[in-house]
């Protein structure tokens, strides 16, 4: 409680300091880390159509966005992971999910094959700990014509709590039985093996510079550090790539509820690559400041039709185009004190 | 003042701890060895031992060679020389933590795994300390890291406490026939090791609460093992992983009580050493 009262005195001095300056509409929000590149682009290109209105976003964490949008000290909140039950009843009106672009978590690796491609039970048998050579029989049997050496596999997965590791033993606890029993899925797991690293960068870090090492990164940052990614048997049977069209095609094989909130990992759909995840916006359905609440709307809005558009060049993907009619239908039953926004 | 913000920390790290505490019983969570979020089993020895082991053995590696460091300076070169010296031991106390870790992990880290764990394995491996696979990353890379980042602390406290020493004192040793290491061994030593113990202290508190350096390179497993080799996990690292990530009264509420436990660890250590301090006595005694 006294950490809230904190927490709105500091924002109120940052809204203070920022809106004086411009005299301009300002609209905060916190949260996710994971689409910050992509949100900033937003809203600087919103900001250029929209001069009138500024974003103040703070990426300080899933957990974070929650707790702030929950106590109303920001306008929207943003989380990589879908609210819980619980975490739902704690805040004050009804939240609504919107979900804004898509990304998924690669499996990369240091070896001298060329490629890699892995099971399912293959993953899960490593992230147990129960097979520990790369040249082990389950591996093997998906790789013919691959070289794999006859040495240890070394583990290396994220230290700080993360969506990456949320969606990651999302996607473990689905297909092996074992993981979902004895680790779990969530943002910090207690691993069977190996060593932790801090952030994207202290996962490539280890993986580049210890021979045999396996490790999980998002897609964008594997892309944008060129890493090896291994492919993955998908529910289909299929090995897919990790790409931006096989994440877009993940939510395109799972049935989509009126709230969002569900998993697209391990996706039924043909093309599908496994390990992928929406991330979303957190607004209440019902704003209760008639300037800002029309105006994130919108912004909304913009961001699920001209905001797509900007996705890919930052490596992320943009949202299939039945999911982006459904989210239409949800921002229109959105409300400003009880009456409809005028889109 | 100092009273006053050390009270509202340690009072407002309780208040967040109160769920866990409540689920968890605070004894169970001072002797726990699981870490667990998702069952909500939280305990915080692996933590403990992890910080207490790398700062130890930072302290080990680094009390020596900041003393030798201190007494070269003072008792063995010309005046004019010491800038030369303790200019660039100062300049390493300024550099950033997160700077020591990047090179921990590229530069100590592969010359671990590649020469110092192979030779140790192969000359002291009877050892339970020096067994098991060589990774590099772990306690003694944690340990190591902390070593030099505790060094320039130590140096100069010891140099200045060393400075305390009556130049009388020193003569009068000289004038009795007494060699240069006979003045260092009998008089220099005698004369300041409380100021000497307390610089060592000094640096062992600034090990205690290091966290980027050693969260880069300690491996951040939360396991109990003798070996140094292996990897483990420090209290303040712990806490900066997952604090903002925390979901849930009772995570959140066990990460503010592992802040809890390194207060108090910080605290029994100072304690015990201010003890050792006054039993050792000594007239050249610094403000700790």
């Amino acid at each position: 409680m006294k950490k809230g009262k904190i927490t709105v005195a500091a924002l109120a001095l940052a809204a203070g300091v920022a809106s004086s300056a411009a005299g301009a509409l300002l609209i905060t929000g916190a949260g996710a880390t994971f689409p910050y590149p992509i949100y900033s682009k937003w809203f600087s290109e919103y900001n250029k159509l929209k001069p009138e209105l500024q974003f103040n976003y703070q990426s300080i964490g899933s957990g974070g966005g929650i707790q702030q949008i929950t106590n109303k000290t920001v306008d929207f909140g943003a989380s990589d992971a879908p609210m819980t039950d619980a975490e739902l009843d704690k805040a004050p009106g009804a939240l609504q999910h919107i979900p804004t672009v898509l990304g998924s978590v690669v499996v990369t690796y240091n070896g001298p094959m060329p490629s890699l491609k892995l099971s399912p039970e293959a993953l899960a048998g490593i992230f147990l700990g129960k097979i520990t050579k790369w040249n082990d029989a389950a591996i093997a049997a998906d790789n013919a014509g691959v070289t794999l050496p006859d040495a240890p596999i070394a583990v290396v997965r994220r230290s700080d709590g993360s969506g990456t590791t949320a969606v990651f033993t999302d996607y473990l606890a689905k297909v092996s039985d074992e993981w979902k029993t004895k680790v779990g899925a969530g943002k910090s797991v207690s691993w069977p093996v190996g060593l932790g690293a801090k952030g994207n960068e202290g996962v490539t870090g280890l993986v580049k510079q210890m021979p045999g090492a396996i490790g999980y990164v998002e897609l964008a940052y594997a892309n944008q550090n060129k890493l090896p990614k291994a492919a993955i048997k998908n529910a289909a049977g299929k090995f897919v790539d990790p790409s931006i069209e096989a994440t877009s095609a993940a939510a395109a094989g799972v049935e989509i509820p009126a709230d969002y909130r569900v998993s697209i990992t391990n996706s039924k759909a043909e093309n599908a690559y496994p390990i992928a995840s929406f991330t979303y916006l957190l607004v209440y359905k019902d704003q209760g400041d008639a300037e800002k609440g029309a105006a994130l709307v919108n912004f909304l809005w913009w961001a699920i039709h001209d905001g797509q558009k900007m996705a890919q060049a930052l490596d992320y993907a943009p949202l299939p185009a039945a999911v982006v009619t459904k989210v239409e239908a949800t921002l229109k039953a959105l409300t400003v004190n009880g009456k409809p926004v005028a889109l | 003042m100092v009273l006053v913000v050390g009270g509202l920390i340690v009072w407002s790290l309780a208040d967040l701890a109160v769920p866990a505490a409540r689920s968890l019983g605070f004894f169970r969570f001072l002797v726990g060895r699981e870490w667990d979020p998702i069952a909500e089993r939280f305990g915080a020895l692996p933590f403990i031992y992890g910080t207490v082991v790398t700062s130890v053995l930072a302290s080990v590696l680094a009390m020596p060679v900041g003393v030798a460091l201190a007494l070269f300076v003072s008792d063995m070169i010309p005046a004019r020389f010491r800038s030369w010296i303790s200019f660039p031991i100062e300049t390493l106390a300024s550099i950033p933590s997160v700077v020591f870790g990047l090179w921990g992990l590229f530069v100590l880290v592969p010359v671990l795994r590649g020469h110092v764990q192979p030779f140790l394995a192969k000359t002291l491996g009877f050892l339970p300390l020096f067994q098991g696979p060589p990774i590099g990353l772990g306690l003694m890379a944690g340990g190591v890291i902390l070593a030099i980042m505790i060094l320039p602390t130590i140096a100069s406290v010891t140099l200045e406490v060393l400075k305390t020493v009556p130049l009388t004192l020193r003569e009068g040793a000289l004038a009795l026939g007494a060699t240069r290491w006979e003045v260092i061994r009998m008089v220099v030593l005698p004369y300041s090791r409380a100021g000497i113990l307390g610089a060592g202290l000094l640096g062992l508190g600034r090990a205690l609460g290091e966290t980027m350096a050693v969260t880069m390179l300690i491996g951040n497993s939360p396991e109990i093992r003798a070996s140094l080799f292996a990897p483990g996990y420090s209290l303040p690292a712990v806490i900066a992983n997952e604090f903002a990530e925390a979901t849930g009264a009772i995570h959140m509420g066990a990460l503010a009580g592992l802040g809890l436990v390194l207060f108090g660890t910080t605290l029994l250590l100072n304690s015990l050493a201010r003890l050792l301090m006054s039993a050792v006595g000594g007239a050249g005694r610094v403000a700790v």
